[in-house]
């Protein structure tokens, strides 16, 4: 009697387990979007903790703008998130900028045709950047031909800024004071008229190929299925985390720094800021990782809207440079945070009134919505990790700076 | 034990008479024709031997070009695609690149992880690419086409295709790499889950044609396309896309290619492969490719027999290739437009919805037995209706819901 | 609410452990606070209904220079809801810097009190994963203090090469 009473108290012990197995995603891994070191622990397929490993792709930018003038870290902020480097010069120089304009000494301001450029080249530098996260999405979900779909038209898009600013990644082109003239665009020649009807070319070519892109890959069950409702983020969550951008729109909060925090000339452009909603008939939540990518293709949109209402208006003619002679903010410390596509990018600068900053933060969106990986990770499985770092759109340039 | 299964089991079927009988083959057809001519002396089960190692040669040399071009057809479909050309740059349009790739991966450095079972590392590629192209031997290219007709042909396929599993996981399980190993076991459940309904979706033919022969389940579709197995009856044809799909997560692509998920697993269980090795698994993919392919048209579509009943155009091969190339067209098609599922969605679709739906399968194929003995103008009239009917409501319902485009959501404020 | 309005709202509710309000300088206006007092400050701050600063934008460590005695912690708050903004700042002497973490508070707080320990050396005390982030676990030295010297060799390589 005894006997089969063990045996019946050791038959309810068996559990059926698995052992932890601890595996190393990256640092070289194909869709870690750079070199992540993603430490899993697993049981089965299922993962019980990711815990990110950053700081491969550190470079020293804070170190090194400590010891250089202020114009010459800006091909730093290109390298920091490299597939839109024109809003991290844009929102590096806006910094400095809004430092110079506090003093009351010299009267500072960005000429009129320069603000119109800058905020150009950033919407469609945005449309760029938008572009490769559809395709690095698609790719990471085993979708391969979105990927070549979004290159394709992010080459014309190269091209273009190729024609400003003679570069195809690395712009360096937003300085302080106005942007760059190293291939010069005089108001009303006509290269600025080929440039503008390129433009306008492009973006009559683009506009049909967003419907395409969802058609391919937004609309797809298996995408769906990959992507609604895996790894949901609250808006508290999102608040809390610091993730910004499409990732806090992604979670419904409605917020949009070019909008409820104007600067340069946003205030001037009519347009919509795309923010998640739950769609009960699809099954996407708010705040999953549908939602953040649904976000950036309707943002494509809406940068396409902004930029056509500049064609419309047109340049004005003036210069594209302000009046300085030398970039030397006065003794004091700004913190400035500018819509950058993957979020608020913001730079902490503090100057002593030398032309070498003393101290540069930068304040990368990737940063903080990387920092949500580990718990939104928790419980979901190996394929899913992938989802979600595909989705909060990471450039590692910028998370490591 | 062998009493046992041919007297109940396979009692239709006795092996040792069907051997000595058989004439339509490639190997009787050889041996009549060439061998016994040239060398009328020759000793009749020598000749046998003779004409069977001829056959092989055959194959071995023809049937592993099919991967070759294979390799360049999917290189050349993902490019049109995609937006690109492909290669181009070796041979005229590019054609000789996979040769090129076959000459390079020949050699390069064959790389065995130190810390991995050598002797297991060494087997895997072998022993899926020996059964990859063991089941070349069973399929009816054409008339006299066939290597082998034995009468359980069909289950000869499906066992030689299990085996393939046992590659991938010595493959992963040897190479000592995590990911290997988790791409191996992906596999295996994969490739094991995906039998069940694939198993079953060919059972609904065997009832219909009451034979495991491959060449008799062909001639069972001699009388053109209406006759094929796939319009027979409404369930087979339910029970084509069954089979053609799970054919697919058989054989590893995309949307099914889990055990091999580049962006997930880095490669699967063929990570830690280089050099030949690597090709031979390759070879392998692209074999069992066109290997399924071959036996979906065989089953369904009408093997080697035409449209129109009668055809005999060099005993059917071109039209048997051509439809075996269509449905590899398809694969590929799916390759490049779909994302990947993921492992838990697999095997739900695989044992939710497969599995049940080839049950109602075999039970509806059985009644439509019943109710219509032979198969007459008829029967066929009705399947053909019932199938089309079926298709238009599907339409209906579903198809507008599917293609619909998610609305761009912007904020109310 | 104003940075005025906010000092004063904090000086009555904390009384010494808020220093001043520093507005002297260009750029934004900052409140200085004692190192101790500020896991509390910042729980009140994000709490507060008037207040509710629900987002950290940026936690920075800051060396003036070599000369200089202290570090600071730059907090740059924000609050969605009332769309105001505030900067604290707080300075630890650099022999021994060491403060509260307010990781609990705001999670993102996690990862930038690991940068400003990586790069500065500041133990924000409770956080419960103080690692280095940005640079190797081994290496040695807080690379944005002013008086860092860069080693010549770091496993074997040369560093400055």
């Amino acid at each position: 009697m005894e006997t089969t009473q063990q045996t019946e108290s050791k038959m309810i012990e068996l559990k059926p387990f698995t052992d932890e197995m601890v595996v190393n995603m990256g640092p070289q891994h194909p869709s870690t979007h750079g070199v992540l070191r993603l430490e899993l622990r697993l049981d089965g397929e299922v993962v019980r903790e990711a815990i990110p490993h950053i700081g491969y792709l550190h470079r020293c930018f804070e170190k090194h703008s400590e010891n250089l003038s202020y114009p010459q870290i800006i091909p730093f902020t290109d390298r920091m998130d490299y597939v839109a480097a024109m809003n991290q010069n844009w929102g590096f120089c806006l910094a400095v900028e809004k430092l110079m304009a506090a003093d009351e000494k010299k009267d500072f301001a960005v000429p009129e045709r320069a603000e119109y450029l800058r905020v150009l080249i950033c919407e469609l530098n945005r449309i760029a950047s938008h572009l490769l996260s559809f395709g690095t999405y698609g790719m990471d979900l085993g979708a391969f031909t979105p990927f070549l779909y979004a290159f394709r038209d992010r080459e014309r898009l190269l091209l273009l800024f190729e024609k400003v600013c003679g570069a195809r990644l690395t712009y360096n082109y937003i300085r302080i004071g106005g942007v760059s003239e190293i291939i010069p665009m005089e108001p009303g020649s006509i290269d600025e008229q080929d440039f503008l009807d390129e433009i306008e070319g492009f973006l009559d070519y683009f506009e049909p190929k967003i419907d395409e892109y969802n058609d391919l890959l937004t609309s797809n069950s298996i995408f769906s299925e990959r992507t609604m409702g895996v790894a949901v983020m609250s808006a508290e969550m999102a608040l809390s985390y610091g993730a910004t951008g499409p990732n806090l729109r992604g979670s419904g909060v409605d917020w949009d720094l070019r909008r409820d925090e104007p600067y340069s000339i946003y205030d001037r452009f009519d347009y919509e800021v795309p923010v998640a909603k739950d769609i009960p008939e699809l099954g996407a939540v708010v705040g999953d990782c549908w939602s953040r990518y649904k976000v950036r293709m309707d943002e494509m949109r809406q940068s396409v809207c902004i930029v056509r209402q500049i064609l419309a208006e047109g340049l004005p003619d003036g210069p594209v440079m302000a009046d300085m002679k030398a970039v030397r903010p006065p003794k004091g410390e700004i913190y400035f945070r500018s819509e950058a596509p993957r979020g608020e990018l913001g730079f902490y600068i503090v100057s002593d009134g030398t032309p070498k900053p003393v101290r540069v933060k930068g304040r990368s969106p990737c940063f903080s919505a990387l920092s949500a990986l580990q718990e939104l990770s928790r419980g979901l499985m190996v394929a899913d990790i992938i989802a979600i770092i595909g989705s909060i759109d990471i450039v590692m340039g910028e998370v490591d700076r | 034990m062998s009493d046992f299964l041919s007297e109940s089991f396979f009692h239709n079927f006795n092996i040792q008479e069907n051997i000595q009988e058989e004439t339509g083959n490639l190997v009787s057809y050889i041996k009549g024709n060439v061998i016994n001519p040239i060398f009328p002396d020759f000793p009749m089960e020598l000749g046998t031997v003779l004409a069977m190692l001829v056959c092989a040669g055959i194959f071995v040399a023809v049937v592993p070009l099919l991967p070759l071009v294979l390799v360049l057809a999917e290189r050349k479909v993902a490019a049109r695609f995609q937006n690109r050309t492909g290669p181009m740059r070796v041979g005229p349009w590019g054609t000789l690149q996979t040769l090129a790739d076959g000459i390079k991966l020949i050699f390069k450095e064959d790389f065995i992880p130190q810390q991995g079972d050598k002797l297991l590392f060494r087997l895997a590629p072998y022993i899926m690419f020996a059964c990859s192209f063991a089941v070349f031997a069973a399929i009816p290219f054409g008339q006299n086409i066939l290597v082998s007709d034995f009468n359980i042909g069909i289950f000869y396929i499906m066992a030689i295709s299990s085996v393939i599993v046992m590659g991938v996981i010595m493959a992963g399980w040897s190479s000592n790499s995590k990911w290997s190993l988790l791409g191996s076991l992906r596999s295996a459940a994969q490739i094991v889950s995906y039998e069940i309904p694939l198993g079953l979706s060919i059972l609904t033919v065997i009832m219909l044609v009451e034979s495991l022969g491959m060449r008799e389940i062909v001639e069972n579709q001699s009388g053109g396309i209406f006759t094929w197995l796939i319009f027979r009856t409404p369930f087979t044809f339910i029970a084509f896309f069954v089979f053609f799909i799970s054919a697919i997560a058989e054989v590893n692509r995309t949307p099914f290619d889990l055990p091999e998920a580049e962006s997930e697993i880095v490669a699967g269980f063929h990570t830690e492969y280089s050099g030949m090795r690597f090709a031979l698994f390759f070879i392998a993919e692209y074999a069992n490719m066109f290997a399924v392919s071959a036996i979906g048209v065989t089953l369904f579509l009408g093997g080697y027999e035409g449209i129109l009943p009668g055809y005999d155009f060099l005993g059917g091969l071109p039209g048997f290739v051509l439809k075996t190339l269509g449905l590899v067209f398809v694969m590929m098609w799916l390759r490049w437009t779909l994302p990947r599922l993921r492992v838990d969605q697999l095997m739900n679709l695989c044992w939710k919805y497969f599995i049940p739906i080839s049950f109602f399968n075999i039970l509806g194929t059985g009644i439509w037995g019943l109710i219509f003995k032979d198969d007459d103008v008829w029967s066929m009239g009705i399947s053909c209706a019932i199938i089309y009917v079926c298709l238009i409501g599907v339409y209906a319902v579903a198809g507008r819901n599917l293609a619909r485009r998610p609305e761009p959501q912007t904020s109310s404020a | 609410m104003t940075p005025e309005e906010i000092y004063k709202n904090l000086s009555d509710k904390f009384g010494d452990s808020i220093l001043g309000l520093d507005t002297e300088l260009a750029g934004d206006a900052s409140i200085n606070i004692t190192p101790s007092a500020i896991a509390e400050v910042c729980q009140y701050l994000s709490e507060n209904g008037s207040l509710a600063f629900d987002s950290l934008m940026c936690l920075s460590g800051l060396d003036l220079g070599v000369k200089e005695e202290e570090f600071s912690v730059v907090y740059h708050l924000y609050a969605m809801q009332h769309r105001h903004s505030v900067v604290l700042k707080t300075s630890v002497p650099k022999t021994d810097p060491h403060l509260p973490t307010v990781a609990h508070i705001w999670k993102t707080a996690d990862w930038h009190e690991r940068e400003a320990y990586d790069l500065y050396g500041i133990v924000f005390e409770g956080h419960a994963d103080l690692r280095r982030i940005l640079l190797p676990d081994d290496w040695e030295g807080y690379p944005l203090r002013k008086d860092y010297k860069e080693p010549d060799f770091y496993r074997g390589m040369r560093v400055p090469y």
